[in-house]
């Protein structure tokens, strides 16, 4: 960030190297006395703990590829083997399988608290886009991931979301058999998609970097909003925030080991224990739950778009419920533009946290539509709930720039803690009144 | 102090509420089964879990002598019932009760031999065609994973509390649920002809193979009762170490893990407390 760089090599070598390749005073500047904002809470650790789940995912994945073959007709086979005969290697598979769901639930707290303080917000822009464009990624590197076992669910899934390409209009049907290598999935597609899920982890690592350097350039939002304006407003990165950040790593881990080792299937689909098929269609072809909302908004639209008054379908059902489900990711790269306030925090947005709070029940409402079967009283559902989904982006946000009255903000950040600390420390001796004070 | 509670208690109200929705792609909504399974007390269900050892023999011989005459168990090796407490020698005379071709020997030429501890488990049919074949065009699934391949739909909010109580015997469940829930058809239902009705078939209301336990069909020398229930139990319980022979193993060192990991953040927690203790945040 801004301001000099207070980097002391303090051996010869240290010395020698600064004046050549200055490494150990990027991360000095960077993870050292990197200044971060004082009242940061515990929703801010999830960029940390995605950096780690992210190594993670790569240890683990490059030793199970050492054991994986991916060709058709032995990929199921060497998924068991792996699981049954090398050292560690079930609980390798397990963690690598139940740490995407893992990956999804800190990257969707991550992107919540970015909405909610408004991170996205000048002059933070491109560190937001760079972020959706991350998660974009992770979503391809997850799909593809999950077609490498070759069970029931992962040969149907890929059937079903390598379909979607074919509603594009004139060139949909070839960009499907460039992307299958084939006209149905197959051999080929295993295959492709096997590189490709090796790829774009080093593309998320890539792309992450460029994120952290973006956020190191504007530094970090804080929960009032207000940008850091003196030195008493932040406190160096070690040790405040690494203990801070490597606390809430080592509890989300704890969670997560819960799940690896205790409950590895229940995040999973049973159907998947089934070798792919494709003679077999599974009665009910679900995707991973981090997917959940998104397939409700593909089956929300089950109905063809056509000019009034005549039979010309403009956009049949297939392509609308594509677009309409491409839409709801596209439409976070706008969020920096549709939100028309000033304030940043949704703290002193009275308004916006009710249309937030709304936002994300309904997104986890339109997760279980996405469980459910299209059809009977599930269909209107998914409609309205797809449309309260659209309408906080627009018209809500727009709107409420113009009409709410935002809340007092402090002048400061520091203003903010004393503030707070003084409201704690009034209620702490009242409740131990009858305790002296021996620190004064 | 009060509102950082709150804030972490949030946390972990989204995380469990993301938790949940998990929870829900794995148990898709369905018509079938008519019932839902019963619930078993396993020796492996809960954080302690380990296998009856003596209740995996069990089921090894009603797999053995009962299901063994259709349904293949592809993915076991003859050396895995060293699991199961056997010898080497037990094993050797086990497996060469089976033959497996073998070649080409120096001759050019494909023999029969019989097998040995490092084969798969030989199933009944030489291939998948013959196995539909001789069962009038119903596959008798492989049963090497049956035991994971087989969820209910837990329902809401029981899905919930599975987080909570380590629920993961869907399979087992749904096992000795189906072996055990044979009936005769109540007047209404329509079965197809040549299918057996069985309200806990995860399918539809019937399926192609008939009853295939009754009491007394298999003789036990540790004094377990001899009836078609005991069977059901035992063989669905060896059906889930056949599915993940490394269960116990799991349990045993998740123990570990996460204990450590709960005192590494509580340790944490006192470090980062004395750290930020000169700082107002």
């Amino acid at each position: 960030m801004s301001g000099h760089s207070t980097y002391q090599p303090t051996s010869g070598f240290g010395k020698w190297m600064d004046a050549r390749l200055p490494m150990a005073r990027l991360m000095h500047d960077s993870f050292v006395s990197y200044p971060v904002p004082r009242n940061l809470n515990a929703f801010y650790t999830f960029g940390g703990i995605l950096m780690l789940m992210l190594v993670s995912q790569i240890i683990t994945g490059v030793v199970i590829a050492m054991h994986y073959t991916s060709d058709a007709s032995t990929a199921f086979e060497s998924v068991q083997l792996l699981r049954r005969d090398v050292s560690y290697g079930g609980l390798m598979q397990n963690w690598h399988a139940v740490g995407a769901s893992f990956f999804f639930i800190a990257v969707y707290l991550h992107i919540a608290r970015g909405m909610y303080y408004g991170s996205y917000k000048a002059p933070r822009e491109v560190l937001w886009i760079l972020g959706v464009i991350i998660y974009l990624l992770m979503m391809a590197t997850a799909f593809m991931g999950y077609v490498l076992p070759w069970g029931q669910m992962s040969y149907w899934g890929a059937q079903v979301i390598t379909n979607f390409f074919s509603a594009i209009p004139l060139v949909g049907d070839t960009v499907r058999e460039y992307l299958l290598g084939g006209y149905s999935v197959g051999n080929a597609t295993l295959n492709r998609f096997f590189s490709l899920h090796y790829l774009l982890p080093f593309m998320i690592a890539g792309i992450a970097i460029l994120h952290v350097w973006a956020l190191h350039v504007t530094g970090q939002t804080n929960p009032t909003g207000v940008e850091v304006k003196s030195k008493q407003d932040v406190i160096p990165f070690t040790p405040y925030a690494t203990i801070k950040d490597a606390m809430a790593l080592v509890i989300f881990f704890a969670v997560m080991a819960y799940f690896v080792f205790f409950l590895p299937d229940y995040l999973g689909h049973a159907d998947n224990y089934i070798e792919a098929n494709p003679l077999v269609t599974p009665a009910h072809i679900v995707p991973e739950w981090y997917f959940l909302p998104f397939y409700a908004v593909l089956r929300a639209i089950d109905f063809n778009i056509v000019i009034p008054f005549t039979d010309i379908v403009l956009i049949d059902s297939k392509l609308g419920g594509v677009l309409a489900m491409f839409g709801a990711i596209a439409i976070l790269f706008f969020l920096p533009w549709l939100d028309t306030s000033d304030v940043r925090s949704g703290n002193y947005r009275p308004l916006f946290r009710i249309a937030f709070a709304i936002f994300v029940i309904n997104a986890i409402f339109l997760g279980y539509l996405g469980s459910r079967p299209a059809e009977g009283i599930w269909v209107p559902l998914m409609k309205a709930s797809t449309l309260v989904y659209f309408a906080y982006f627009i018209p809500i946000l727009p709107l409420l720039g113009w009409i709410e009255k935002p809340l007092p903000r402090p002048a400061s950040i520091m203003d903010a803690v004393m503030e707070k600390s003084q409201d704690e420390g009034a209620a702490h001796i009242e409740g131990s009144a009858a305790e002296p004070n021996t620190k004064g | 102090m009060i509102i950082s509670r709150l804030k972490t208690a949030l946390v972990a109200a989204t995380a469990v509420a993301v938790l949940v929705l998990g929870g829900l792609s794995a148990h898709a909504a369905s018509g079938y089964p008519i019932n839902k399974p019963k619930n078993v007390d396993w020796s492996f269900n809960g954080p302690f879990g380990h296998w009856d050892v003596g209740q995996l023999q069990r089921g090894l011989k009603v797999y053995t002598e009962v299901c063994a005459a259709c349904h293949s168990l592809n993915l076991m090796s003859y050396r895995n019932l060293e699991d199961l407490g056997y010898t080497g020698t037990q094993i050797s005379n086990y497996a060469a009760e089976y033959e497996v071709e073998d070649g080409p020997n120096d001759d050019g030429e494909m023999f029969t031999r019989p097998a040995e501890p490092t084969d798969r488990f030989v199933g009944p049919y030489a291939n998948k065609q013959e196995a539909i074949s001789a069962n009038g065009g119903a596959y008798p699934p492989d049963m090497s994973l049956l035991a994971k391949a087989r969820a209910v739909e837990r329902g809401f909010p029981t899905f919930i509390f599975d987080i909570f109580t380590m629920y993961a015997a869907n399979g087992p469940d749904y096992i000795y649920s189906l072996l055990t829930g044979y009936q005769d058809p109540p007047e209404d239902a329509d079965v197809l002809d040549g299918l057996h009705y069985n309200p806990y078939f995860i399918a539809g209301n019937a399926l192609a193979m008939s009853n295939p336990l009754f009491d007394e069909l298999v003789t036990y020398d540790d004094g377990a009762p001899e009836t078609a229930d005991q069977y059901a139990k035992d063989v669905s319980a060896f059906l889930m170490w056949t599915a993940e022979p490394n269960l116990d193993e799991r349990k045993k060192r998740g123990f570990v893990v996460v204990l450590f990991l709960l005192v590494f953040a509580g340790l944490l927690y006192f470090t980062k407390k004395k750290v930020w203790a000169d700082v107002s945040h």
